[in-house]
């Protein structure tokens, strides 16, 4: 109980101190998830906006999959980009494995099924009201899509948020494609995973610190944004 | 006064470049769902130069026959024409539908009419938005979000939204359902104003006295099946139907 204490102290200390490691695992985290967060957002706001509002041959097993692709094991997408950036894969030559970049596009892989899935069912539910108005208006697709992502926009940041949440907290994928390395693609997750089993709890503490005071602040700003939205009776 | 007699005239002067003749025939048109037929073999020819009100009790299929000639809904068998012509995009974009609850994008008044501008090549938005600001008397509320709005206000956008882009044929489903008498005498107002300027109207109301206040004509419409089709007063002073002496002595009709 004491080395507990103890080592919160230290975590606490650290943290206060501005710790040149710390600081640094901070900041890769925070580009690779939101540079993978942007990647999927370009990717995912169209996509499922356009799948919630289409219909074509295919629409219901593209709904389905990128539902079920929402519960993709981080390890499964961690060994599937290994396999395409590794020498013998069709990406090797591009030299990627073990870098921010290959960990970026894990995280990119892994949380573009839950915007695409998420904005689906926000511009579904949205189309749902807006459709006889927008027929009635003569509103083209492409129009509709833009519309709608913009009428949707405080529930869409809240799907991002989410997206970011599932990125930032993840270990098994960016273990395998970024290696770990230090100063090169040590994350908080992975490095909170090392420090753990090597013993030093104190640093393994501090990062799990600043993880949880980013989940909060993420929620906090998906609270203030339901206020804001609820406020400017935009709901 | 002086003020409101100027307005009033600025206004018409400005709606009466936007309209002309788009005259509607409907053949043997039904529309079934579930096994429920719920219009049976309509014909109708309606005019140009009226203000046609649909009429009949709940469940007659009024707001059904309203969506089939603006093509929201695909009729089950039939024909919908106007000007001769089967119902395109070109022919819907020259056509506006107020439902009797609006259904404004999550914007400012403003941005709502904005949106609807921006669909159509019109050179002179600003002035456009300005005009159908001042017609249905929204100046006040042009920034305000659509959806912190009252009933009435918000249908006076809805009305406001469907008569900027001018269109040749509005058609409205009970726009002043459970609206406020101030806002039923301003959206009244701007129908009458509209239908001056030569646009043709057709709308569904369940108000007799709103009805005897504006309709030109009335279809009555009873169990899917238009049992009445002839000039307002005609109808009123002499309903040949039982079903249509019913429902205007205030009977309940099923």
């Amino acid at each position: 109980m004491q080395d507990f204490a103890h080592s919160f102290t230290l975590a606490g200390e650290l943290i206060v101190s501005g710790n040149e490691d710390l600081a640094e695992i901070i900041a890769l985290s925070m580009r690779v998830t939101a540079t993978a967060l942007g990647i999927s957002a370009l990717i995912g706001l169209p996509f499922g906006a356009i799948l919630a509002v289409s219909r074509f041959p295919g629409r219901g097993a593209i709904t389905v999959l990128a539902n079920a692709l929402m519960g993709l094991p981080p390890v499964v997408v961690g060994l599937s980009v290994y396999m395409l950036l590794s020498n013998a894969g069709p990406l090797g030559p591009l030299q990627l494995l073990y870098t921010p970049t290959a960990m970026i596009i894990a995280q990119a892989v892994l949380i573009t099924p839950i915007i695409i899935a998420l904005t689906r069912q926000v511009i579904a539910d949205l189309n749902a009201e807006y459709a006889d108005t927008f027929h009635s208006l003569v509103v083209p697709w492409h129009t509709a899509v833009g519309a709608l992502l913009w009428d949707a926009r405080f529930s869409l940041i809240t799907v991002l948020l989410a997206g970011f949440g599932r990125a930032v907290a993840e270990v098994g994928a960016v273990m395998i494609v970024g290696g770990n390395i230090n100063h090169v693609t040590r994350m908080m997750t992975t490095a909170i995973a090392l420090e753990t089993s090597r013993g030093d709890l104190a640093l393994a503490l501090a990062l799990g610190m600043v993880l949880l005071l980013i989940a909060l602040a993420v929620n906090g700003a998906v609270a203030f944004l339901r206020g804001t939205e609820r406020s400017a009776a935009h709901a | 006064m002086h003020e409101v007699v100027s307005i009033t005239a600025h206004s018409e002067i400005r709606l009466q470049s936007a309209p002309s003749p788009m005259p509607l025939q409907v053949r043997n048109l039904t529309f079934a769902t579930d096994n429920t037929e719920i219009l049976k073999g309509i014909d109708l020819d309606l005019a140009t130069d009226h203000l046609t009100v649909l009429m009949g009790p709940n469940g007659a299929g009024k707001s059904v026959l309203l969506r089939l000639l603006h093509g929201l809904l695909e009729p089950t068998s039939g024909d919908v024409r106007w000007s001769g012509q089967p119902l395109t995009k070109a022919i819907r974009k020259e056509q506006a539908l107020v439902f009797q609850k609006p259904v404004l994008l999550r914007r400012s008044v403003s941005a709502n009419l904005n949106f609807a501008l921006g669909l159509r090549r019109i050179p002179d938005r600003a002035i456009r938005l300005k005009e159908a600001l001042a017609d249905l008397g929204l100046e006040s509320l042009a920034r305000r979000p659509a959806r912190v709005l009252s009933g009435g206000e918000q249908q006076r956008l809805a009305l406001a939204r469907a008569l900027i882009l001018k269109p040749k044929v509005l058609m409205l489903d009970e726009p002043t359902a459970n609206l406020d008498p101030a806002s039923t005498l301003l959206i009244e107002q701007a129908i009458s104003k509209v239908r001056r300027s030569g646009v043709k109207v057709i709308m569904i109301t369940h108000a007799p006295h709103q009805a005897r206040r504006l309709a030109e004509e009335v279809v009555f419409i009873h169990a899917g099946r238009i049992t009445e089709h002839k000039p307002a007063k005609a109808f009123f002073d002499r309903p040949e139907s039982e079903a249509a002496r019913a429902y205007l002595a205030g009977e309940i009709l099923i």
